[in-house]
């Protein structure tokens, strides 16, 4: 599954990079036409038959399980649950390893608190203060990445304390980067592995899928169980969720280096260790680094998670904000995880492109780059002096230590949030429910509904045909076999009816994220304005914790399936719009500047030429678009989604609901890789047509 | 040019950098108010007003506002009075129980029941104890917002709801009307109840507490319908005055068999758990512990200065203890 692949930010034609999709095949429009007309025409059989069987059959088989009913798969993950409650003061394997992991955890990120977040034992401040780490952090993204990320990084960090909560930021600064070293040192050296080794490779990957589609609400609880309330469990809820991307992209990277290259440094008697540092890690570097950013951005995806078993930082404002239904104190610190991110970001893709830009291709610069390449080395020298000023003065004067806000003063910007979108809030909601409450109704009553019936309420057995034959038809083996194993478990975590209802509702929002993802991403690809508009919206929509709109859209929309459907496209739309920006952005100038020569309009150009020929990145967009939609079915059950998502919080809230809450978890896991695999194998089909 | 422009940004950064030096050195040093804030510890060393030294103390924090008062208080009161460490930790209801056995937490200021919990740690497992009732009265039943008990006074009657049940229509209540739950941690016996009460009616959840709140806020605002599961004492009922439904009256027992539940709640005399380990320390705070009473009042104002006039909850805390103090003297007494 290629979740983690995707940037999350601003990166352009890399979407595409890190899943492996296909080049776009310049091949006859005409032979795909005819094909895809015939495969359009299977689709249609496959449903008439379903829907005619469903309506003789309806209500039969449908495998329904009551809200608290309990299966005996769900009472004895309960008692797995007990046996280790009752037993990790005595095990052995508590003793020695989860303690001693905690013990390791807990040091690590409190090292990082102390020297950013909080004071020492004993101390009163930090052993930075925020000028240090301000003058710290815009050097170092000077020096790694390019002057302009610097200024940004200054400007984003003193936002921070501006808005009034420079303390809480830097407590989620440095638990990610605890949670990030981790994930470095543990994912590197394990991409490297799969990267060389196939069957490690396909070892590791459905653990991979597990551990980014499992939601987290599932194992918070026997996590902290495990590794006790505190940094660590924090530390490792981040983890599990962060290290995937960077051993994906790494493994990714090794794996694309030119075959040629590899063996003629062994041609040259280079061991394999040579080989993996002189060739492969330095030629992989920028995918790697990628890999980095997608890491980091994940981490601070699980901040608010974390939060609800007391991890530090700006999620704990976020979770506060909500039980007063306060939604400009939740935005506001919404807004600062944005921040830190986008500085995160730029500072980590700038870093990869001047990696790129090593010094072997230093020769071929022009004059003017080889001048500012002159004045970088005393530029920096300065900078390192004024940073160490900056640390100094940080740990000897107080205004330097504490950021100097004062809640009220002029220069209160976290004031000026929160009341700006208090009120846009307040007007949205008083201003569009009778629009927003004709709408939800309309897509409920006409799209969900009858979806939902035909899944729901068809005989399990009959859904599974339809769904093997679907998948046989987009993708033959690769996709049906997983459909097999996938719907078979689905089966045997007593939810399938629950499992149903939540694919209606992930298909319906899948449908509206590529609505959204063609619309949007035609436009912001065919126009540079337009995209230079609309990215760091969508920056910011695939950032904001959705705890924060969750108020917004309960309120305009009521809680249910739709307010569940619209959290969804939120998050996962942008994703879908950038991938395929990024496809209409790669069909070949030449070939739309001929189009528009033979006297195509710009409607043609786009449905003639730009689409069909972006055609891998839509299929591409649909499958990212998917699992998006799916990892916030438990935030959709927050706001009346209802079935799988309500499953997982009532197995978190709930000590007898547990089991069950487990086994939602892996419907969803299953959902998600039925459906990643099915769409990877029909984009594979449509990126080689009909030769 | 673009080196240049450089250079001219780094002259303007390193200027700066000096003016701040030259700004900051008739400011405080780090050593000077050190020492300042630090002689308090030092003093607490010796004081602490003649009992057992308190140390650390761990309040688990769930995460609702009336829960914050009560923590806020006791946390005001165990660090200026008894000189404790206190130590705050976000949890939901679950971890924090789980925190009794492992000593990272010791007490549970507001308790909603929780009869599963109660069975695994206190019968069970013996690692923690009941610390006695908080005082609050929890109530815990149907409610709908006030516009409706204006325009419709029979719908406070159970009797009525049948009547009105095409009102609470929505499109996730399948034809019928609609009861808004809220997330499955609340104690709920709902789905019973409009079983054996023979309503026409289905029980939808709505996930959390934030989007029943947010529900009721909008139901008041725009005059929509809307029948709830809420319970009190709660911050939201002093900005929207929500109206309880009258269910048939709870007696002794009527709730024994959950299937069989065809009464109202019973009144929830809301208590405090605490470690076993922590009660049986000699630690002044767990006097304080046993010792803290106070009325839905008391809180629903606590609770107000943290909602409405947006004080912090440690604010809040220290504001309503400072207004009160012969009630605080009652906790540290004995």
């Amino acid at each position: 599954m290629s979740t983690a692949t995707t940037p999350t930010a601003r990166d352009g034609g890399d979407g595409a990079a890190g899943s492996g999709t296909p080049e776009p095949v310049e091949v006859g429009v005409v032979v795909r036409g005819r094909r895809r007309l015939t495969t359009a025409a299977q689709v249609a059989v496959v449903l008439v038959v379903w829907i005619v069987a469903w309506a003789a059959l309806r209500g039969t088989h449908t495998l329904p399980l009551a809200p608290s009913d309990l299966t005996s798969l769900h009472h004895s993950l309960n008692d797995a649950r007990d046996w280790v409650d009752d037993n990790r003061n005595s095990s052995p394997i508590f003793l020695y390893v989860f303690n001693e992991i905690r013990v390791v955890l807990n040091a690590l990120s409190q090292m990082f608190m102390n020297l950013v977040a909080v004071p020492p034992e004993g101390a009163q401040f930090p052993r930075l203060g925020w000028l240090g780490v301000v003058a710290l952090f815009t050097f170092v993204a000077t020096w790694l990445g390019n002057l302009r990320v610097g200024l940004l990084t200054l400007v984003g960090l003193v936002f921070l304390g501006l808005q009034g909560l420079w303390v809480p930021s830097m407590e989620t600064l440095a638990v990610t980067a605890a949670a990030v070293l981790v994930a470095l040192a543990i994912g590197i050296p394990l991409g490297v592995l799969a990267g060389f080794n196939n069957r490690f490779d396909r070892l590791i990957t459905p653990l991979l899928d597990f551990m980014q589609t499992m939601p987290p609400f599932v194992y918070l609880a026997p996590l902290a169980l495990f590794f006790g309330i505190g940094l660590a469990s924090a530390v490792i809820t981040t983890l599990v969720f962060a290290a995937p991307p960077v051993i994906r992209l790494t493994a990714h990277g090794i794996r694309s280096v030119n075959k040629a290259t590899v063996e003629a440094s062994q041609s040259l008697g280079a061991t394999p260790g040579q080989t993996l540092r002189g060739v492969l890690l330095p030629m992989s570097r920028r995918t790697i680094v990628l890999g980095i950013n997608q890491t980091i951005m994940a981490a601070l995806a699980m901040v608010t998670i974390a939060a609800l078993i007391d991890g530090p930082g700006l999620g704990k404002n976020v979770i506060k904000a909500l039980s007063t239904v306060d939604v400009g104190t939740a935005f506001n610190a919404g807004l600062a995880l944005v921040v830190l991110a986008i500085v995160l970001d730029r500072t980590t893709t700038a870093m990869a492109l001047r990696s790129e830009g090593g010094s072997h291709t230093q020769r071929h610069r022009s004059p003017l780059a080889r001048r500012v390449e002159q004045w970088r080395r005393p530029l920096l020298g300065v900078g390192a002096a004024i940073t160490l000023v900056a640390v100094w003065l940080s740990r000897t004067y107080v205004a330097y230590a504490e950021f100097p806000f004062t809640a009220g003063g002029t220069w209160d910007l976290g004031r000026h949030v929160r009341r700006g979108a208090d009120s846009v809030t307040t007007w949205v909601q008083d201003t569009f429910p009778v629009l927003s409450e004709g709408l939800m109704t309309w897509v409920t009553r006409g799209i969900i509904d009858p979806l939902q019936a035909l899944l729901e309420t068809s005989p399990w057995w009959l859904t599974s045909i339809a769904i093997l034959a679907l998948a046989w038809i987009l993708g033959r083996w690769r996709a049906t076999v997983p459909a097999v194993i996938c719907l078979g478990l689905m089966v045997w975590t007593g939810l399938w009816q629950d499992s149903m209802i939540t694919l209606a509702s992930t298909l319906v929002a899948t449908l509206l994220v590529m609505l959204l993802g063609v619309g949007v991403g035609v436009w912001m690809g065919r126009s540079d304005r337009a995209d230079a508009v609309i990215r760091p919206v969508l920056d910011a929509a695939q950032v904001l914790p959705p705890f924060v709109y969750m108020v917004p859209v309960v309120a305009l929309f009521a809680p249910g399936r739709f307010s569940a459907i619209v959290a969804a496209v939120v998050y996962a739309a942008p994703v879908a719009i950038k991938i395929c920006a990024d496809g209409i952005r790669t069909v070949s100038a030449t070939t739309v500047e001929a189009a528009v020569a033979a006297g195509s309009t710009t409607s043609q150009v786009v449905r003639k030429v730009q689409l069909p020929m972006a055609t891998p990145a839509v299929t591409l967009a649909t499958n990212q678009g998917l699992i998006f939609v799916l990892s916030m079915v438990v935030m959709g059950g927050l706001v009346g989604g209802g079935a799988l998502g309500n499953d997982v919080v009532g197995g978190f809230t709930q000590r007898e609901l547990f089991g069950k809450g487990l086994a939602a978890g892996l419907a969803i896991v299953l959902l998600g890789i039925m459906l990643d695999r099915v769409t990877q194998a029909a984009s594979r089909r449509v990126g080689r047509p009909g030769r | 040019m673009r080196g240049l422009r450089t250079a001219r940004v780094t002259a303007l950064v390193a200027s700066a950098a000096v003016a701040l030096v030259l700004s900051g050195c008739g400011g405080a040093k780090v050593g000077d108010t050190g020492a300042a804030s630090s002689a308090a510890p030092a003093a607490s060393g010796s004081g602490g007003g003649g009992g057992a030294e308190c140390g650390t103390f761990n309040i688990a924090i769930n995460n609702w506002v009336g829960y914050e008062a009560n923590a806020a208080v006791v946390g005001y009161v165990a660090e200026r009075d008894l000189k404790c460490k206190v130590v705050k930790k976000d949890l939901k209801e679950e971890v924090a129980w789980q925190g009794f056995e492992s000593g990272e937490v010791d007490v549970v200021l507001e308790n909603w029941g929780h009869p599963d919990l109660v069975k695994k740690y206190i019968d069970e497992k013996q690692v923690a104890v009941d610390a006695g009732l908080t005082g609050n009265k929890g109530v815990i039943g149907w409610y709908v917002p006030p516009w409706m008990a204006a325009k419709y006074p029979d719908i406070t009657d159970w009797k009525n709801l049948n009547k009105y049940a095409d009102l609470f229509k929505t499109t996730e209540s399948g034809g019928k009307g609609q009861v808004l739950d809220g997330d499955r941690a609340f104690v709920t016996n709902d789905e019973a109840l409009v079983k054996n009460l023979n309503l026409n009616y289905k029980v939808v959840y709505s996930g959390s507490e934030t989007a029943l709140i947010t529900a009721f806020r909008q139901a008041e605002k725009q005059k929509k319908p809307l029948l709830g599961y809420f319970y009190e004492p709660q911050w939201f009922l002093s900005e929207v005055k929500l109206v309880k439904v009258n269910l048939p009256p709870y007696t002794d027992g009527c709730d024994a068999d959950p299937a069989k539940v065809a009464c109202d709640y019973p009144p929830y005399e809301l208590n405090k758990i605490a470690s076993k380990k922590f009660m049986d320390s000699g630690s002044p705070a767990a006097k304080l512990v046993k010792n803290f009473t106070w009325t839905n009042d008391d809180q629903n104002l606590v609770a107000k200065y943290i909602t409405v006039d947006k004080l912090s909850a440690a604010d809040a805390g220290k504001k309503w203890v400072e207004e009160n103090p012969d009630k605080v003297k009652a906790w540290l007494a004995g």
